[in-house]
C-alpha cells in the first residue's frame, strides 16, 4: 500500500468523488489553474474543467451562498476557503443558512456542501493564516465539523463528507499537510462521521486531541511512556457529532483525562470534552481533568521567540502528562 | 388609405406585450388575492388570532408583473417576506400562507417553524427563506448555476427589498453571476424605505438599477404600479436569461402602503400627507383603472371577482385556524437529515 502524505490523500478524495459523480464541484479563491494555495485541487482544473473547478471572486461570504444554492438544485459543492482564518465574512450563510435549511423548511430542503479550511498554526503564519476556527463551528446544530488526522481519515472522510446529505466543515490542519504521511490504499473508501478512535493505548490517563494537537499528543505519550507513564491517546476526529461513548469509555478505564487543544483556552472545543467527563464520569476520575490550550491572546504572533511561546509542543504536553500523573 | 388606418382599433397596450384579455384579468385577480390575502393577515393579527404579520401592500403589481412570464413549474424563485404575491402566482395558495401565519403543522414553508412571512415551498421550487436580509441572493445565483450545469433551463428569480442592497451578499451576488452568466432575474422592489431609514441614508443614487453597470449586466428601473410594465421588464430579463446571456437587475419602485410589519407604527417616521401621497400608486387601483380604461373589468366582473378571492380566502382562513398546531414531540427532528 502506498504511503502518502496529508494533502495527496485530499487531493486523491477530490479526484474520486469528481470521478464517481459528475454533480461534484469545487469552488473557492485560485482552486482552477493553480490548483489551490496549497494544492488540494491539483489537476482537477486539467481533467474537469472550468465549470466544475471554479475560481470564484475574492468574496467568501458569497462563496459559501452560491454553494447553498447550488446543493438547493441538486449539486454537491465543495467549498474551499483558502484559509480557515478568511471564512469569517461567510459565517452568516454558514450558521444562518446552511446550518438551519433543513430545520427551518421542516425538511423539505437540505444543504449537501462541504465547507473546507485550511486551519491552525504553522511556522510564520501569524494572526491571520492560523486560526482554528471548530468552536464557532461546532456549536451550531445542523452543522458537522471534521479533523481528521491520518491521511487515510483525511480521504476517507472528505469523501464522506462529500456523500453527507447535511452541511460538513471539513478542517485540514495545514501543518500537516505535506509532514504527516501514511498508508492510504487507491480505491474508493469511506470514514464514517462520528467515531473518534484510539490511536495509542494506554493505562495512566487519557490525552483528547485532534489535528496537528494530536500529532504532538502522540509524540509526547512516546517519551512519557519512558518515564513510565502510560498514556492513551484519542483522536477526536468528528468534533460534531462528538463520540461520547469512545472519550467515556477511556475515562472509566485511565481515570485521568488531559484536553489538548491549539484555539485559545477560554470557551474552546475542549470546555465541552471537559464538561462531558465532569458530568459522565465524575466518579470515575482520579484527578481534575486538565485543559491544555493555546493562551488567550488574539492570536499566533509572527516573530519566531513570540510564537514559540504561543505554540503547545510536545514538551508542554509532556509537562501537563506528568502534572496529571502526579496526581 | 389613410383614413381607414386611422379608423382601426389600436392595440391595448397588454394586447401588445402579448398577453390576452384572460392573461390580464388573471393577473388581476392574483393582486387582488394579495391584497385582500394581506388585509386579512392584519385584521387576523389584530384580532389576536396571529402573532405577527408582515407582508406587501403595494408591492403586488410588481411581483405578479415580474413573476407572469416564469415557469411555475420549471422555475425557481428565492423570496423575501413580502412576496405574498410573487408566491401566490408562483404556485402557493392563500391556505398555504395562512398555514404559516398560523404556526400550523401543515404550513409548507417551515411546518409552523419559523416566523410569518417566511416563505418556501419545494413542491412549486420555491427556496425556503430566513431573516437575515441578503442572505437569499447568492442562493439564487447558486440555483442558476446549477441549472446552466446541468442544462435544466431552469430560470431563476430572487427578491429583496432596497434596504437590502447594503449588503455585501448582495453586491457578491452580481458579481458573480455576471462573470458566469448565470440564468438569473435580480429584483429589488424598491419602496424607499428599510423599516424607517429613508432611501437617502440608505444609497447615495437614485437608482438600485444604476448600479448593475458596474456589474456588467442591463440594470433597468421600472414604475412598480404599472403592472404591465413591470411584466415588460421581466419579460425581457426572462428572454435574456433564457439566451444564455445572463442576469438583470430590475428594480421596481413602489410605495409601502403600511407599516414595515405589525410592530411598526410608520406614522412615527412618516409624515400624514407622505402617508396619503403613496395611496395614488396602488397598483390595484392603477390596474384596475386600466382594465377598466380597456373594457375588460366592468363594475360586474370586478364583483365577480372579489366574490370569488373572499370564498377562497374564508375558505383558507377556516381551514388553517381549525388546522392543528406542531407537535412538540416533532420539535428536534430534521436537524439533521433521518432515514424514513
Amino acid at each position: 500500500m502506498a504511503e502518502i502524505r496529508y494533502i495527496d490523500a485530499i487531493n486523491q478524495a477530490h479526484h474520486e468523488e469528481f470521478a464517481r459523480d459528475d454533480r461534484v464541484l469545487v469552488m473557492g479563491e485560485d482552486v482552477g489553474r493553480k490548483g489551490g494555495v496549497f494544492g488540494a485541487t491539483m489537476g482537477l482544473y486539467e481533467k474537469f474543467g472550468p465549470e466544475r473547478v471554479i475560481d470564484t471572486p475574492l468574496a467568501e461570504s458569497s462563496i459559501a451562498g452560491v454553494a447553498i444554492g447550488m446543493a438547493a438544485n441538486g449539486l454537491f459543492p465543495i467549498a474551499e476557503f483558502q484559509f480557515a482564518d478568511f471564512i469569517h465574512p461567510a459565517f452568516n450563510q454558514i450558521v444562518s443558512e446552511a446550518a438551519r435549511m433543513r430545520y427551518r423548511s421542516n425538511n423539505a430542503f437540505g444543504c449537501p456542501v462541504v465547507f473546507r479550511a485550511p486551519w491552525g498554526g504553522s511556522h510564520g503564519t501569524a494572526l491571520y493564516h492560523s486560526q482554528s476556527i471548530e468552536a464557532f463551528y461546532a456549536h451550531v446544530p445542523g452543522m458537522k465539523v471534521v479533523a481528521p488526522y491520518t491521511p487515510y481519515d483525511a480521504k476517507g472522510l472528505l469523501k464522506a463528507a462529500v456523500r453527507d446529505p447535511d452541511p460538513v466543515l471539513f478542517l485540514e490542519h495545514k501543518r500537516m499537510y505535506r509532514t504527516v504521511r501514511g498508508e492510504v490504499p487507491e480505491g474508493d473508501f469511506t470514514v464514517p462521521i462520528g467515531p473518534a478512535t484510539v490511536r495509542r493505548e494506554g493505562t495512566d490517563l487519557s490525552i483528547f486531541a485532534y489535528g496537528w494537537m494530536l500529532h504532538e499528543s502522540l509524540g509526547a505519550a512516546e517519551t512519557a511512556a519512558k518515564e513510565g507513564v502510560s498514556a492513551e491517546v484519542v483522536d477526536l476526529r468528528t468534533l460534531k457529532p462528538l463520540d461520547t461513548e469512545t472519550i467515556l469509555n477511556s475515562v472509566r478505564k485511565t481515570n485521568r483525562a488531559l484536553i489538548v487543544y491549539e484555539d485559545n483556552e477560554f470557551c474552546g472545543y475542549g470546555a465541552e470534552v471537559a464538561a462531558l467527563i465532569a458530568e459522565e464520569a465524575f466518579a470515575d476520575l482520579d484527578a481534575p481533568v486538565i485543559r491544555l490550550a493555546a493562551p488567550d491572546v488574539p492570536g499566533i504572533p509572527f516573530a519566531k521567540p513570540l510564537e514559540e511561546w504561543f505554540f503547545i509542543d510536545q514538551e508542554k504536553i509532556l509537562e501537563a502528562i506528568r502534572r496529571l500523573a502526579a496526581h | 388609405m389613410a383614413v381607414r388606418e386611422t379608423r382601426a382599433k389600436a392595440p391595448a397596450r397588454h394586447e401588445v406585450l402579448g398577453l390576452t384579455d384572460q392573461d390580464v384579468l388573471d393577473m388581476y385577480y392574483y393582486v387582488a388575492l394579495a391584497r385582500a390575502v394581506d388585509d386579512r393577515m392584519w385584521v387576523l393579527q389584530r384580532a389576536g388570532k396571529a402573532m405577527f404579520v408582515i407582508s406587501g401592500p403595494g408591492h403586488e403589481g410588481c411581483q405578479v408583473g415580474a413573476m407572469w412570464p416564469m415557469d411555475k413549474k420549471r422555475d425557481w424563485f428565492v423570496p423575501f417576506y413580502r412576496s405574498i404575491a410573487a408566491c401566490l402566482v408562483k404556485g402557493m395558495s392563500a391556505r398555504d400562507i395562512l398555514l404559516g401565519l398560523f404556526a400550523r403543522a401543515e404550513d409548507p414553508s417551515s411546518g409552523g417553524r419559523q416566523m410569518p412571512g417566511h416563505y418556501g415551498h419545494p413542491r412549486v421550487k420555491i427556496l425556503s427563506t430566513s431573516s437575515p436580509v441578503g442572505t437569499q441572493y447568492p442562493h439564487a445565483v447558486g440555483i442558476a448555476y446549477a441549472s446552466k450545469l446541468r442544462k435544466t433551463g431552469e430560470i431563476t428569480m430572487v427578491a429583496i427589498g432596497e434596504g437590502g442592497t447594503s449588503q455585501g451578499d448582495w453586491h457578491e451576488s452580481l458579481n458573480f453571476a455576471a462573470v458566469h452568466k448565470c440564468p438569473v432575474i435580480f429584483v429589488v422592489e424598491n419602496n424607499a424605505y428599510a423599516i424607517s431609514v429613508p432611501l437617502k441614508l440608505q444609497m447615495a443614487v437614485d437608482s438600485v438599477a444604476t448600479r448593475a453597470a458596474g456589474y456588467g449586466m442591463p440594470g433597468v428601473s421600472v414604475d412598480g404600479s404599472d403592472v404591465l410594465a413591470c411584466y415588460e421588464a421581466s419579460k425581457t430579463a426572462y428572454a435574456r436569461a433564457k439566451r444564455g446571456d445572463g442576469p438583470t437587475l430590475i428594480e421596481f419602485k413602489v410605495e409601502r402602503l403600511g407599516s414595515h410589519s405589525s410592530d411598526d407604527q410608520q406614522d412615527r417616521y412618516r409624515s400624514k400627507e407622505e402617508i396619503e401621497a403613496s395611496k395614488k400608486r396602488d397598483p390595484l387601483l392603477t390596474f384596475r383603472f386600466y382594465l377598466e380604461s380597456v373594457r375588460l373589468l366592468t363594475e360586474e366582473t370586478r364583483k365577480d371577482i372579489e366574490g370569488r378571492i373572499k370564498r377562497e380566502l374564508d375558505e383558507a382562513t377556516d381551514y388553517a385556524d381549525a388546522s392543528p398546531p406542531p407537535d412538540p414531540e416533532t420539535a428536534a427532528r430534521y436537524v439533521y437529515w433521518e432515514p424514513d
